[in-house]
Protein backbone atom coordinates (compact mmCIF):
# COMPACT_ATOMS: atom_id res chain seq x y z
CA UNK A 1 0.00 0.00 0.00
CA UNK A 2 1.23 3.57 -1.16
CA UNK A 3 0.44 6.02 1.86
CA UNK A 4 -1.19 9.13 1.08
CA UNK A 5 -1.64 10.62 3.94
CA UNK A 6 -0.75 13.75 5.24
CA UNK A 7 -1.17 15.07 8.84
CA UNK A 8 -2.18 18.60 8.41
CA UNK A 9 -3.75 21.00 5.67
CA UNK A 10 -0.65 22.80 5.83
CA UNK A 11 1.46 20.20 4.93
CA UNK A 12 -1.23 19.20 1.97
CA UNK A 13 -1.16 22.72 0.73
CA UNK A 14 2.83 22.54 0.09
CA UNK A 15 4.32 24.07 -2.58
CA UNK A 16 1.26 26.21 -3.72
CA UNK A 17 1.87 29.30 -5.12
CA UNK A 18 1.50 32.70 -6.11
CA UNK A 19 0.10 32.88 -10.01
CA UNK A 20 -0.92 28.90 -9.93
CA UNK A 21 -3.89 27.32 -11.49
CA UNK A 22 -5.70 25.54 -9.75
CA UNK A 23 -9.03 23.39 -9.81
CA UNK A 24 -11.82 23.13 -7.35
CA UNK A 25 -14.27 20.92 -7.01
CA UNK A 26 -18.15 21.35 -5.54
CA UNK A 27 -21.40 22.39 -7.28
CA UNK A 28 -22.33 25.38 -5.81
CA UNK A 29 -21.52 25.29 -1.64
CA UNK A 30 -21.94 21.12 -1.99
CA UNK A 31 -18.88 19.28 -2.25
CA UNK A 32 -16.36 22.05 -1.37
CA UNK A 33 -13.10 22.12 -0.27
CA UNK A 34 -13.69 23.70 2.85
CA UNK A 35 -10.29 23.18 4.34
CA UNK A 36 -8.21 23.94 1.44
CA UNK A 37 -9.97 27.26 0.70
CA UNK A 38 -9.54 28.48 4.26
CA UNK A 39 -5.56 27.55 4.25
CA UNK A 40 -5.58 29.55 0.63
CA UNK A 41 -6.47 31.88 2.73
CA UNK A 42 -4.41 31.74 5.26
CA UNK A 43 -1.50 31.42 2.71
CA UNK A 44 -2.45 34.96 1.41
CA UNK A 45 -1.47 33.52 -2.14
CA UNK A 46 -2.62 35.74 -4.67
CA UNK A 47 -2.84 35.81 -8.38
CA UNK A 48 -4.48 32.62 -9.14
CA UNK A 49 -6.77 30.62 -12.11
CA UNK A 50 -9.36 28.87 -10.48
CA UNK A 51 -11.05 26.45 -11.98
CA UNK A 52 -14.23 25.86 -10.22
CA UNK A 53 -17.90 25.50 -11.52
CA UNK A 54 -19.02 28.36 -8.88
CA UNK A 55 -17.50 30.83 -7.42
CA UNK A 56 -19.18 30.57 -4.08
CA UNK A 57 -20.87 32.96 -2.01
CA UNK A 58 -19.89 36.31 -0.58
CA UNK A 59 -18.86 35.08 3.01
CA UNK A 60 -18.27 31.13 2.02
CA UNK A 61 -16.88 28.90 -0.61
CA UNK A 62 -14.61 30.72 -3.08
CA UNK A 63 -16.00 34.22 -2.14
CA UNK A 64 -13.25 34.13 0.75
CA UNK A 65 -10.86 33.91 -1.90
CA UNK A 66 -12.23 36.70 -3.75
CA UNK A 67 -12.75 38.96 -0.33
CA UNK A 68 -8.94 38.65 -0.30
CA UNK A 69 -8.29 39.66 -3.93
CA UNK A 70 -6.52 36.39 -4.18
CA UNK A 71 -8.17 35.57 -7.40
CA UNK A 72 -6.95 36.85 -11.22
CA UNK A 73 -8.82 34.52 -13.14
CA UNK A 74 -11.77 32.52 -12.54
CA UNK A 75 -13.08 29.94 -15.08
CA UNK A 76 -16.50 28.80 -13.83
CA UNK A 77 -20.13 28.10 -15.96
CA UNK A 78 -22.23 29.75 -13.19
CA UNK A 79 -21.27 32.76 -10.98
CA UNK A 80 -24.41 34.41 -9.84
CA UNK A 81 -24.97 35.00 -5.99
CA UNK A 82 -21.67 36.95 -5.49
CA UNK A 83 -21.98 40.41 -5.14
CA UNK A 84 -18.50 41.12 -4.98
CA UNK A 85 -17.21 38.28 -7.57
CA UNK A 86 -19.62 40.73 -9.58
CA UNK A 87 -18.08 43.91 -8.59
CA UNK A 88 -14.87 42.52 -9.49
CA UNK A 89 -15.74 41.53 -12.54
CA UNK A 90 -17.41 44.57 -14.03
CA UNK A 91 -14.52 46.46 -12.68
CA UNK A 92 -12.20 44.88 -14.68
CA UNK A 93 -9.78 43.56 -11.30
CA UNK A 94 -10.30 39.95 -12.22
CA UNK A 95 -10.71 37.69 -15.57
CA UNK A 96 -13.82 35.55 -16.31
CA UNK A 97 -14.21 33.21 -18.49
CA UNK A 98 -17.69 31.54 -18.60
CA UNK A 99 -17.56 28.07 -20.15
CA UNK A 100 -20.40 25.47 -20.39
CA UNK A 101 -21.20 23.05 -17.61
CA UNK A 102 -20.57 19.63 -19.43
CA UNK A 103 -17.44 21.33 -21.29
CA UNK A 104 -15.83 22.27 -17.92
CA UNK A 105 -16.52 18.86 -16.53
CA UNK A 106 -14.97 17.29 -19.45
CA UNK A 107 -11.69 19.50 -19.81
CA UNK A 108 -11.21 18.47 -16.19
CA UNK A 109 -11.94 14.41 -16.99
CA UNK A 110 -10.02 14.53 -20.75
CA UNK A 111 -6.96 16.34 -18.65
CA UNK A 112 -7.56 13.28 -15.60
CA UNK A 113 -7.78 10.71 -19.24
CA UNK A 114 -4.49 11.76 -20.92
CA UNK A 115 -6.70 13.36 -24.33
CA UNK A 116 -5.10 16.80 -24.89
CA UNK A 117 -8.73 17.81 -26.83
CA UNK A 118 -12.48 16.80 -27.80
CA UNK A 119 -15.01 17.86 -29.47
CA UNK A 120 -18.39 18.78 -28.10
CA UNK A 121 -21.70 20.34 -29.62
CA UNK A 122 -21.97 22.17 -26.31
CA UNK A 123 -21.36 26.21 -27.48
CA UNK A 124 -21.72 25.49 -31.26
CA UNK A 125 -22.40 28.67 -33.01
CA UNK A 126 -22.47 30.90 -29.55
CA UNK A 127 -20.14 33.41 -28.66
CA UNK A 128 -18.46 30.48 -26.69
CA UNK A 129 -17.30 28.86 -29.88
CA UNK A 130 -15.36 32.04 -31.38
CA UNK A 131 -11.80 31.37 -32.26
CA UNK A 132 -12.32 28.05 -31.53
CA UNK A 133 -11.51 25.17 -34.49
CA UNK A 134 -15.33 24.00 -35.52
CA UNK A 135 -15.78 20.58 -36.99
CA UNK A 136 -18.62 18.77 -38.83
CA UNK A 137 -19.44 14.69 -37.51
CA UNK A 138 -22.69 13.27 -38.66
CA UNK A 139 -23.74 16.09 -39.73
CA UNK A 140 -23.68 18.02 -37.14
CA UNK A 141 -20.94 20.97 -35.86
CA UNK A 142 -18.51 20.68 -32.78
CA UNK A 143 -16.41 22.66 -30.99
CA UNK A 144 -12.78 21.71 -29.94
CA UNK A 145 -12.12 21.98 -26.49
CA UNK A 146 -9.00 21.54 -24.54
CA UNK A 147 -8.04 19.55 -21.81
CA UNK A 148 -7.19 21.84 -18.03
CA UNK A 149 -3.88 22.25 -17.17
CA UNK A 150 -3.77 23.08 -13.70
CA UNK A 151 -0.90 23.09 -10.86
CA UNK A 152 -3.52 21.36 -8.21
CA UNK A 153 -6.55 20.02 -7.62
CA UNK A 154 -8.23 20.54 -4.89
CA UNK A 155 -10.84 17.80 -3.80
CA UNK A 156 -13.72 17.06 -0.94
CA UNK A 157 -14.62 13.01 -0.93
CA UNK A 158 -16.89 12.04 2.24
CA UNK A 159 -14.95 9.00 2.98
CA UNK A 160 -11.49 7.87 2.13
CA UNK A 161 -8.72 5.86 2.72
CA UNK A 162 -4.84 5.92 3.31
CA UNK A 163 -4.14 4.46 -0.26
CA UNK A 164 -6.44 7.53 -1.26
CA UNK A 165 -9.13 5.37 -2.29
CA UNK A 166 -12.37 7.61 -2.60
CA UNK A 167 -16.11 7.55 -1.98
CA UNK A 168 -18.66 10.24 -2.28
CA UNK A 169 -21.74 11.08 -0.48
CA UNK A 170 -25.18 12.62 -2.75
CA UNK A 171 -24.68 15.19 -5.33
CA UNK A 172 -21.95 16.60 -3.29
CA UNK A 173 -19.50 14.26 -5.88
CA UNK A 174 -20.17 16.50 -9.13
CA UNK A 175 -16.78 17.80 -10.34
CA UNK A 176 -14.47 15.75 -7.37
CA UNK A 177 -13.82 12.53 -9.13
CA UNK A 178 -13.32 14.23 -12.80
CA UNK A 179 -10.76 16.44 -11.17
CA UNK A 180 -9.08 13.62 -9.59
CA UNK A 181 -5.96 13.36 -11.40
CA UNK A 182 -6.55 16.22 -13.29
CA UNK A 183 -3.99 18.31 -11.93
CA UNK A 184 -0.03 18.20 -11.21
CA UNK A 185 -1.27 17.56 -7.64
CA UNK A 186 -4.29 16.38 -6.38
CA UNK A 187 -4.91 17.28 -2.66
CA UNK A 188 -8.35 15.41 -0.99
CA UNK A 189 -9.92 16.00 2.09
CA UNK A 190 -12.58 13.98 3.38
CA UNK A 191 -15.05 13.61 6.49
CA UNK A 192 -13.59 10.57 7.94
CA UNK A 193 -10.05 9.31 6.68
CA UNK A 194 -9.83 5.30 7.51
CA UNK A 195 -7.23 2.84 7.23
CA UNK A 196 -6.57 0.93 4.07
CA UNK A 197 -8.30 -1.86 4.01
CA UNK A 198 -11.76 -0.66 5.50
CA UNK A 199 -13.39 0.45 2.47
CA UNK A 200 -14.71 -2.54 0.18
CA UNK A 201 -12.85 -1.92 -2.89
CA UNK A 202 -16.09 -2.52 -4.91
CA UNK A 203 -17.19 0.58 -3.65
CA UNK A 204 -14.69 2.95 -4.35
CA UNK A 205 -15.66 5.70 -6.55
CA UNK A 206 -12.06 7.09 -7.13
CA UNK A 207 -8.88 4.94 -6.98
CA UNK A 208 -5.62 6.17 -4.76
CA UNK A 209 -3.80 6.63 -8.09
CA UNK A 210 -5.56 9.75 -8.87
CA UNK A 211 -4.68 11.23 -5.67
CA UNK A 212 -1.42 12.45 -4.16
CA UNK A 213 -1.83 13.57 -0.49
CA UNK A 214 -4.85 13.13 1.36
CA UNK A 215 -6.37 14.61 4.74
CA UNK A 216 -9.12 14.42 7.55
CA UNK A 217 -11.12 17.55 7.64
CA UNK A 218 -13.07 18.80 10.99
CA UNK A 219 -16.46 20.44 11.18
CA UNK A 220 -17.04 20.53 7.88
CA UNK A 221 -19.51 23.57 7.75
CA UNK A 222 -21.74 22.61 4.83
CA UNK A 223 -23.74 25.40 4.23
CA UNK A 224 -26.72 25.49 2.33
CA UNK A 225 -27.10 27.91 -0.73
CA UNK A 226 -30.93 27.28 -0.80
CA UNK A 227 -32.65 25.49 1.77
CA UNK A 228 -35.97 24.36 0.43
CA UNK A 229 -38.43 22.48 2.47
CA UNK A 230 -41.75 21.82 2.72
CA UNK A 231 -44.21 20.99 5.57
CA UNK A 232 -45.82 17.56 6.89
CA UNK A 233 -49.32 18.70 7.08
CA UNK B 1 -57.74 33.51 -20.67
CA UNK B 2 -53.88 33.14 -20.54
CA UNK B 3 -52.68 30.32 -18.74
CA UNK B 4 -50.48 31.21 -15.42
CA UNK B 5 -46.85 29.43 -15.38
CA UNK B 6 -48.93 26.61 -13.48
CA UNK B 7 -50.77 26.10 -16.05
CA UNK B 8 -48.04 26.07 -18.49
CA UNK B 9 -46.30 23.65 -16.38
CA UNK B 10 -49.57 21.41 -16.60
CA UNK B 11 -49.77 21.81 -20.35
CA UNK B 12 -46.28 20.75 -20.68
CA UNK B 13 -46.82 17.75 -18.33
CA UNK B 14 -48.79 16.02 -21.36
CA UNK B 15 -45.63 16.23 -23.44
CA UNK B 16 -43.85 13.59 -20.62
CA UNK B 17 -44.36 10.03 -21.74
CA UNK B 18 -43.68 6.44 -19.77
CA UNK B 19 -40.28 5.46 -19.41
CA UNK B 20 -38.79 9.04 -20.12
CA UNK B 21 -35.83 11.08 -18.13
CA UNK B 22 -36.16 14.37 -18.30
CA UNK B 23 -34.27 17.28 -17.32
CA UNK B 24 -36.17 20.02 -16.22
CA UNK B 25 -34.40 23.74 -15.81
CA UNK B 26 -35.36 26.45 -13.54
CA UNK B 27 -38.27 28.09 -13.02
CA UNK B 28 -41.77 27.18 -14.83
CA UNK B 29 -39.59 23.94 -15.68
CA UNK B 30 -39.48 22.92 -12.19
CA UNK B 31 -43.52 23.18 -11.36
CA UNK B 32 -44.03 20.07 -14.04
CA UNK B 33 -42.53 17.84 -11.85
CA UNK B 34 -46.31 18.87 -9.88
CA UNK B 35 -48.25 17.42 -12.76
CA UNK B 36 -47.35 14.37 -14.17
CA UNK B 37 -49.82 12.10 -15.45
CA UNK B 38 -50.61 9.18 -12.70
CA UNK B 39 -50.68 6.33 -15.09
CA UNK B 40 -46.77 6.83 -16.91
CA UNK B 41 -43.19 6.53 -15.18
CA UNK B 42 -40.89 9.53 -15.45
CA UNK B 43 -37.40 9.82 -13.96
CA UNK B 44 -35.85 13.49 -13.37
CA UNK B 45 -32.28 14.31 -13.83
CA UNK B 46 -30.69 17.47 -12.46
CA UNK B 47 -27.05 18.07 -14.04
CA UNK B 48 -25.66 18.20 -10.79
CA UNK B 49 -25.74 14.19 -10.41
CA UNK B 50 -28.77 12.95 -9.01
CA UNK B 51 -31.23 11.21 -11.06
CA UNK B 52 -34.63 10.26 -9.72
CA UNK B 53 -34.88 13.59 -7.56
CA UNK B 54 -38.06 13.79 -5.44
CA UNK B 55 -39.58 16.73 -3.37
CA UNK B 56 -38.17 18.81 -1.36
CA UNK B 57 -37.32 17.27 2.24
CA UNK B 58 -39.82 17.18 5.39
CA UNK B 59 -38.22 20.51 7.48
CA UNK B 60 -35.75 19.29 10.02
CA UNK B 61 -34.76 16.45 6.85
CA UNK B 62 -32.71 18.54 4.70
CA UNK B 63 -28.93 17.15 3.88
CA UNK B 64 -26.48 19.88 2.22
CA UNK B 65 -24.70 17.27 0.20
CA UNK B 66 -28.63 16.50 -1.30
CA UNK B 67 -28.85 19.54 -3.41
CA UNK B 68 -30.72 19.88 -7.44
CA UNK B 69 -29.08 22.63 -9.98
CA UNK B 70 -30.60 24.75 -8.29
CA UNK B 71 -28.81 24.27 -5.25
CA UNK B 72 -31.91 23.86 -3.43
CA UNK B 73 -32.52 20.71 -0.81
CA UNK B 74 -34.25 17.74 -2.57
CA UNK B 75 -34.84 14.19 -1.78
CA UNK B 76 -34.39 10.96 -4.21
CA UNK B 77 -37.37 8.39 -4.96
CA UNK B 78 -36.51 4.84 -5.34
CA UNK B 79 -34.94 3.67 -7.86
CA UNK B 80 -32.38 6.93 -7.76
CA UNK B 81 -28.57 7.05 -8.40
CA UNK B 82 -26.19 9.95 -7.93
CA UNK B 83 -22.96 10.42 -10.28
CA UNK B 84 -19.99 12.74 -11.14
CA UNK B 85 -20.84 15.43 -13.82
CA UNK B 86 -18.59 14.49 -16.55
CA UNK B 87 -21.46 11.05 -16.25
CA UNK B 88 -23.80 13.68 -15.78
CA UNK B 89 -23.05 15.73 -19.04
CA UNK B 90 -22.53 12.14 -20.82
CA UNK B 91 -26.17 10.91 -20.33
CA UNK B 92 -26.83 15.04 -21.54
CA UNK B 93 -24.83 14.93 -24.75
CA UNK B 94 -25.00 11.13 -25.10
CA UNK B 95 -29.19 11.83 -25.84
CA UNK B 96 -30.32 8.79 -23.08
CA UNK B 97 -32.23 12.09 -21.71
CA UNK B 98 -35.38 11.87 -23.58
CA UNK B 99 -36.29 15.35 -22.51
CA UNK B 100 -35.37 18.87 -21.66
CA UNK B 101 -37.45 21.56 -20.33
CA UNK B 102 -36.02 25.27 -20.07
CA UNK B 103 -36.56 28.24 -20.17
CA UNK B 104 -35.75 31.35 -22.70
CA UNK B 105 -35.04 35.08 -23.10
CA UNK B 106 -35.76 34.67 -26.63
CA UNK B 107 -36.60 31.98 -28.98
CA UNK B 108 -36.12 32.61 -33.27
CA UNK B 109 -38.30 30.79 -35.44
CA UNK B 110 -35.41 28.62 -36.86
CA UNK B 111 -35.08 27.56 -33.47
CA UNK B 112 -32.00 29.26 -32.01
CA UNK B 113 -32.62 29.81 -28.10
CA UNK B 114 -31.15 32.71 -25.93
CA UNK B 115 -31.14 32.55 -22.50
CA UNK B 116 -28.10 33.21 -20.51
CA UNK B 117 -26.75 36.70 -21.00
CA UNK B 118 -27.83 40.44 -21.12
CA UNK B 119 -24.40 42.38 -22.24
CA UNK B 120 -24.53 45.34 -20.23
CA UNK B 121 -25.93 43.45 -17.32
CA UNK B 122 -24.62 41.21 -14.79
CA UNK B 123 -23.57 37.86 -16.72
CA UNK B 124 -24.79 34.51 -14.25
CA UNK B 125 -23.32 32.49 -16.92
CA UNK B 126 -24.74 29.50 -19.05
CA UNK B 127 -24.50 26.51 -16.37
CA UNK B 128 -25.38 23.64 -18.11
CA UNK B 129 -27.94 25.24 -20.86
CA UNK B 130 -25.51 25.09 -23.88
CA UNK B 131 -24.81 21.53 -22.83
CA UNK B 132 -28.53 20.62 -23.03
CA UNK B 133 -29.31 22.77 -26.00
CA UNK B 134 -26.40 21.48 -27.61
CA UNK B 135 -27.72 17.72 -27.25
CA UNK B 136 -30.86 16.98 -26.50
CA UNK B 137 -32.95 15.85 -29.22
CA UNK B 138 -36.55 16.73 -27.70
CA UNK B 139 -36.16 20.61 -26.11
CA UNK B 140 -39.50 22.12 -24.91
CA UNK B 141 -39.68 25.92 -23.80
CA UNK B 142 -41.15 27.09 -21.37
CA UNK B 143 -41.98 30.78 -21.51
CA UNK B 144 -44.04 33.39 -21.12
CA UNK B 145 -44.96 35.12 -25.02
CA UNK B 146 -43.54 38.40 -23.93
CA UNK B 147 -40.99 39.84 -21.55
CA UNK B 148 -42.26 42.48 -18.99
CA UNK B 149 -42.04 45.38 -20.77
CA UNK B 150 -44.68 43.52 -23.40
CA UNK B 151 -42.00 42.72 -25.73
CA UNK B 152 -42.33 39.66 -28.21
CA UNK B 153 -40.30 36.86 -27.00
CA UNK B 154 -40.74 35.11 -30.08
CA UNK B 155 -38.67 36.09 -32.99
CA UNK B 156 -37.41 36.49 -36.50
CA UNK B 157 -33.82 36.26 -34.80
CA UNK B 158 -32.86 36.18 -31.71
CA UNK B 159 -31.12 39.57 -30.19
CA UNK B 160 -29.44 38.39 -27.64
CA UNK B 161 -26.10 36.21 -27.23
CA UNK B 162 -27.26 32.86 -28.82
CA UNK B 163 -27.30 29.64 -25.94
CA UNK B 164 -28.05 27.20 -28.99
CA UNK B 165 -28.66 27.36 -32.63
CA UNK B 166 -31.61 25.43 -34.31
CA UNK B 167 -32.19 23.21 -31.30
CA UNK B 168 -35.60 24.14 -30.02
CA UNK B 169 -38.94 22.28 -31.49
CA UNK B 170 -41.66 23.34 -29.45
CA UNK B 171 -42.45 26.45 -27.32
CA UNK B 172 -45.47 26.39 -24.80
CA UNK B 173 -46.55 29.59 -23.64
CA UNK B 174 -49.25 31.01 -21.65
CA UNK B 175 -51.08 31.76 -24.93
CA UNK B 176 -49.95 28.68 -27.14
CA UNK B 177 -48.54 25.42 -28.13
CA UNK B 178 -46.02 26.18 -30.97
CA UNK B 179 -43.65 23.57 -33.27
CA UNK B 180 -40.83 25.06 -35.35
CA UNK B 181 -41.60 24.54 -38.71
CA UNK B 182 -39.34 25.30 -42.11
CA UNK B 183 -40.34 28.57 -42.55
CA UNK B 184 -41.41 29.74 -38.61
CA UNK B 185 -43.29 29.31 -35.76
CA UNK B 186 -46.90 26.78 -36.30
CA UNK B 187 -49.62 27.57 -33.85
CA UNK B 188 -50.79 24.28 -32.70
CA UNK B 189 -52.58 24.96 -29.70
CA UNK B 190 -54.44 28.08 -28.12
CA UNK B 191 -54.91 28.75 -24.10
CA UNK B 192 -58.74 28.81 -23.37
CA UNK B 193 -60.30 32.05 -24.13
CA UNK B 194 -57.33 33.26 -26.40
CA UNK B 195 -57.86 34.39 -29.71
CA UNK B 196 -55.82 33.42 -32.82
CA UNK B 197 -55.45 37.63 -32.80
CA UNK B 198 -54.04 38.11 -29.63
CA UNK B 199 -51.37 35.01 -30.10
CA UNK B 200 -50.41 36.92 -33.74
CA UNK B 201 -50.35 40.04 -31.96
CA UNK B 202 -47.70 38.62 -29.72
CA UNK B 203 -45.59 37.02 -32.26
CA UNK B 204 -42.68 39.16 -33.80
CA UNK B 205 -41.35 36.17 -35.88
CA UNK B 206 -43.79 34.84 -38.79
CA UNK B 207 -46.30 32.46 -37.39
CA UNK B 208 -47.99 30.11 -39.69
CA UNK B 209 -51.69 28.81 -38.48
CA UNK B 210 -51.85 24.97 -37.81
CA UNK B 211 -55.41 23.64 -40.25
CA UNK B 212 -56.18 21.57 -37.29
CA UNK B 213 -55.54 23.98 -34.84
CA UNK B 214 -57.77 23.77 -31.46
CA UNK B 215 -57.59 24.56 -27.94
CA UNK B 216 -55.69 23.32 -25.11
CA UNK B 217 -57.37 20.06 -23.21
CA UNK B 218 -56.37 19.36 -19.53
Amino acid sequence: MINKTVSTVSEALEGVQNGMTLMLGGFGLCGIPEKAIAELVRLQVTDLTCISNNAGVDTFGLGLLLQQKQVKKMIASYVGENAEFERQMLSGEMEVELIPQGTLAERARAAQAGFPAFYTPAGYGTEVAEGKEVREFNGKMHVLEQAFDADFAFIKAWKGDEAGNLIFKGTARNFNPNMCGAAKITVVEVEELVSAGSLDPNQIHVPGIFVQRIFEGKDYEKRIEQRTVRSKT
Amino acid sequence: MALDKNGIAQRIAQELKDGYYVNLGIGIPTLVANYIPKDIAVEFQSENGVLGMGPFPFEGEEDADIINAGKQTITTLKGASFFDSATSFAMIRGKHVDLTILGAMEVSQTGDIANWKIPGKMVKGMGGAMDLVASAENIIVAMMHTNRSGVSKLLKKCSLPLTGVGCVKKIITELAVMDIGPTGFILRETAPGVSIDEIIKATAGDLHIAEDVHVMSF
